[in-house]
């Protein structure tokens, strides 16, 4: 071996001072791309006069640059309602984009200044809502919502979606995003199933535990869970806490109060929870399971009820087997003295649609979220995937399937009483302190009451941190 | 002629060098920066906090998990797969040629698969209801020892851990067997003749002689020791836990960064994982330098 060979495989001192040295000299000259994108620049003209036909001023021949989307439900929806832009506005050139990583595509373009007209802010990577909306990077649609709705006559576009879809895209007092699809959480189970053996879905949460008794008896595991993200788990926690308390417990947990996740309602159903595990009503195993594994144990019979969204029935599609007709209930109510009626449902809308703040022709960017959300649109997108589109009346007289059906009457019934609790969307770091205590809980290594001590010191350090922006409702 | 010499090595040499320092030193450059800002990812401009974002650091609960945690994958992987590496390797050496050569391809496989692929077949090993761990376990009666694997804090970093070797120690094997022939044979030879068995061939002769083969592979299985981002986020419950106990500096860098929207913090937890990295590297390399063996 050549000895020579083997000098320096390592810095010496030196290089690596030198090194260190270059680099810090070259710092201030290499830094500073990344943000270097002009701030404050005003949208580019907004648009032609506004008048009864084309009450958001758009200007006919602004071209029009969308960019959707492509999860589960595909994009063809918003390719119908660009074809009706350029039905109305023949001159403007429309531009699509249907997208896996949106966010990823995105934010070069938000930083960069010269984002699309109109992003379907959704999927897994998605940018963080409330990010962009400090960074003050959304335009806020009050106008939009106080346009005419384009097929129902006499309305706003406000008064034609579902309660809360406004709600839930308001940031600081400014409605910024429109969600098109409502979701709503409960229980699902397998409506013949049920009635073979004879069980009746249970109202309060005494029933739901006899019930769970004769399941285990009948050799079926009661309950199983999406165990690899126990936020799944945390759904119909929180929901059952929020019926117990109502809504001042939803709004002490979302604006950061101090003792907020101690209150009795959370304590109580975070007890019930407990017992659910206590009792052995969990499948075994179900605590390592993904998403796909847990729910096609479910569609298998090998138990009988799963926590999820009404996205369930089309997630299954080819794996719940011929005749299983899912079906949604509503999380049973803790008992007692409380506040909102049984038949409450958590619900929230997603599949988040904005108009950036710099977006070129932001007028048509709106008055393409007006065509989106018609009725016509709406109905053809519940057609098409079997989902609850965000505007009212949009399923009426359609022929659903059993999940769908039994998801339309849960809002039916549910009426005004629908909850959403906020923090997960605006306060990430509590929604993740949140999901792991309850993992915990459901896996009987911490008691109801660590479980509301140790998020309450997340709500804490949260509310103390200055770095976060805060929002109230 | 010596004029056109030089224009053909800048020719050669500057579109190079362009590319390196648009897509690596600036990047660097650029996360140094902003680790010393509040930059959210998505805003056009950036706020200078100065060192706050590292302060943070030291009191954030999770970020100090991801610490522990790496430091025992730190502790563990790289001592473990090169010690069955070196096993392997030199088993290798002594059998025939055709056998080891079969074995060094079949070692080799789990480097040719992507990582995600690899952790997406462990979590349907390591399944608790049908996976192949605990079918095994309980087809040979062991069925008391059947675990959740990777819903147990007491178990799931062990079986990341576990994947970790697995999907690392092929490729060490053939690096230290190339090391192993690189030997001259007469070595062996001489220590067979003295009387040396296979235990004492190995510690005296073949362990000093691939020393420098060992020394790189510390600082290769170092450095993917302080990263394992990609197993933990494809198998691990939460992911990054149960409660924390996968978490990973890596891992809490994504997160903070695309789910919470704060690029600078999260750059400051990269710059502190660079410096991390950099002083293994330096210290694994120089802590071989003394005891160099002369072979004349």
């Amino acid at each position: 071996m050549n000895p020579d060979s083997q000098l320096k495989p390592y810095p010496t001192r030196r290089t690596l001072l030198r090194t260190a040295g270059i680099a810090a000299v070259a710092v201030p000259a290499l830094a500073g791309c990344v943000t270097s994108g002009s701030d404050d620049k005003p949208a580019a003209d907004s648009g032609a006069e506004k008048t009864a036909d084309n009450p958001l001023g758009v200007k006919a021949d602004a071209p029009l640059e969308v960019v959707v989307f492509k999860g589960g439900y595909g994009d063809d929806y918003a390719v119908k309602a660009e074809a009706k832009y350029t039905e109305k506005y023949p001159q403007a050139k429309v531009d699509h984009k249907g997208l896996q990583k949106v966010g990823e595509a995105m934010q070069p373009r938000f930083v960069g200044g010269n984002p699309p007209d109109v992003v379907d802010n959704t999927g897994a990577g998605r940018l963080d809502i409330g990010t962009l909306v400090s960074a003050n990077q959304v335009s806020d649609l009050a106008d939009l919502l106080d346009a005419p709705s384009l097929d129902q006559e006499g309305k706003k576009v406000r008064d034609t979606l579902l309660p809360g879809v406004i709600e839930d895209g308001t940031f600081g007092g400014k409605t910024v995003a429109l969600n098109f699809t409502y979701t709503v959480w409960g229980l699902w189970y397998s409506k013949p199933l049920f009635a073979e053996r004879g069980w009746t879905y249970p109202k309060t949460w005494d029933e739901m535990l006899a019930l769970c008794a004769t399941i285990k008896k009948a050799g079926l595991a009661p309950w199983t869970y999406q165990g690899k993200y126990p936020e799944y788990m945390n759904d119909p926690l929180l929901t059952m806490a929020a019926k117990a308390g109502g809504l001042d417990l939803v709004k002490a947990v979302d604006n950061l109060q101090p003792d907020a996740w101690k209150q009795e309602g959370l304590v109580q159903a975070a007890t019930a929870f407990a017992e659910l595990a206590g009792q052995g009503y969990l499948m075994s195993g179900s605590e390592a399971l993904s998403h796909t594994e847990s729910q096609a144990a479910w569609c298998q019979k090998k138990a009988a009820f799963i926590p999820c969204g009404s996205w369930l029935e089309s997630e299954q599609k080819g794996v719940a087997p011929d005749g299983f007709d899912m079906v949604m209930g509503t999380v049973p109510a803790l008992g007692g003295s409380d506040k909102l009626p049984v038949t409450a449902v958590q619900a929230a809308s997603s599949e988040s649609f904005l108009v950036p703040a710099k977006a070129k022709n932001a007028a048509g960017g709106k008055e393409y979220l007006r065509m989106l959300f018609s009725k016509a649109s709406a109905t053809a997108f519940a057609e098409a995937n079997s989902t609850l589109p965000a505007v009212a009346g949009a399923t009426d007289g359609l022929t659903l399937s059993s999940g769908l059906g039994s998801v339309r009457d849960a809002v039916t019934a549910a009426r005004t009483d629908t909850l959403a609790f906020k923090f997960r969307t605006w306060y990430g770091p509590l929604a993740k302190a949140a999901d792991d205590a309850t993992g915990e809980l459901i896996n009987k290594r911490i008691s109801p009451a660590d479980w509301s001590t140790r998020i309450q010191k997340a709500a804490d350090a949260l509310a103390k941190d200055s770095t976060v922006t805060k929002y109230t409702r | 002629m010596r004029h056109g010499r030089w224009r053909f090595l800048l020719g050669a040499l500057v579109p190079a060098l362009v590319l390196h320092v648009v897509f690596v030193l600036s990047p660097y450059a650029q996360a140094f920066w902003l680790s010393l800002t509040d930059w959210t990812g998505v805003a056009g401009e950036a706020r200078f906090v100065g060192v706050d974002n590292f302060v943070r650091l030291g009191g954030d609960s999770l970020f100090l998990d991801a610490v522990r945690n790496n430091l025992v994958i730190l502790a563990v992987v790289p001592l473990v797969t090169i010690a069955i590496g070196l096993f392997l390797a030199s088993m290798l050496r002594s059998s025939s040629a055709r056998v080891g050569q079969g074995y060094r391809i079949v070692y080799f496989f789990p480097q040719l698969l992507s990582l995600v692929v690899i952790a997406v077949l462990w979590s349907f090993v390591y399944n608790p209801n049908t996976g192949l761990l605990n079918s095994g376990l309980r087809a040979v009666g062991l069925g008391g020892l059947a675990q959740s694997w990777l819903a147990e804090p007491a178990w799931a970093l062990i079986a990341v851990m576990a994947v970790l070797v697995w999907s690392s120690v092929g490729f060490y094997v053939v690096l230290f067997s190339a090391a192993i022939e690189g030997i001259p044979v007469e070595l062996f030879e001489a220590a067979k003749l003295d009387g040396a068995g296979r235990w004492a061939t190995f510690w005296s002769v073949t362990l000093p002689l691939v020393r420098e083969s060992v020394q790189v592979a510390f600082v290769y299985l170092g450095i993917a020791a302080l990263d394992a981002f990609a197993v933990v986020q494809v198998m691990t419950v939460g992911p990054g836990g149960p409660d924390g106990a996968t978490e990973v500096i890596g891992l809490s860098l994504y997160r903070t960064a695309f789910s919470y929207g704060k690029f600078g913090y999260a750059s400051a937890m990269g710059v502190a994982l660079f410096f991390a990295t950099l002083t293994l590297a330096v210290l694994a390399l120089r802590s071989g330098r003394k005891e160099r063996l002369e072979m004349a």
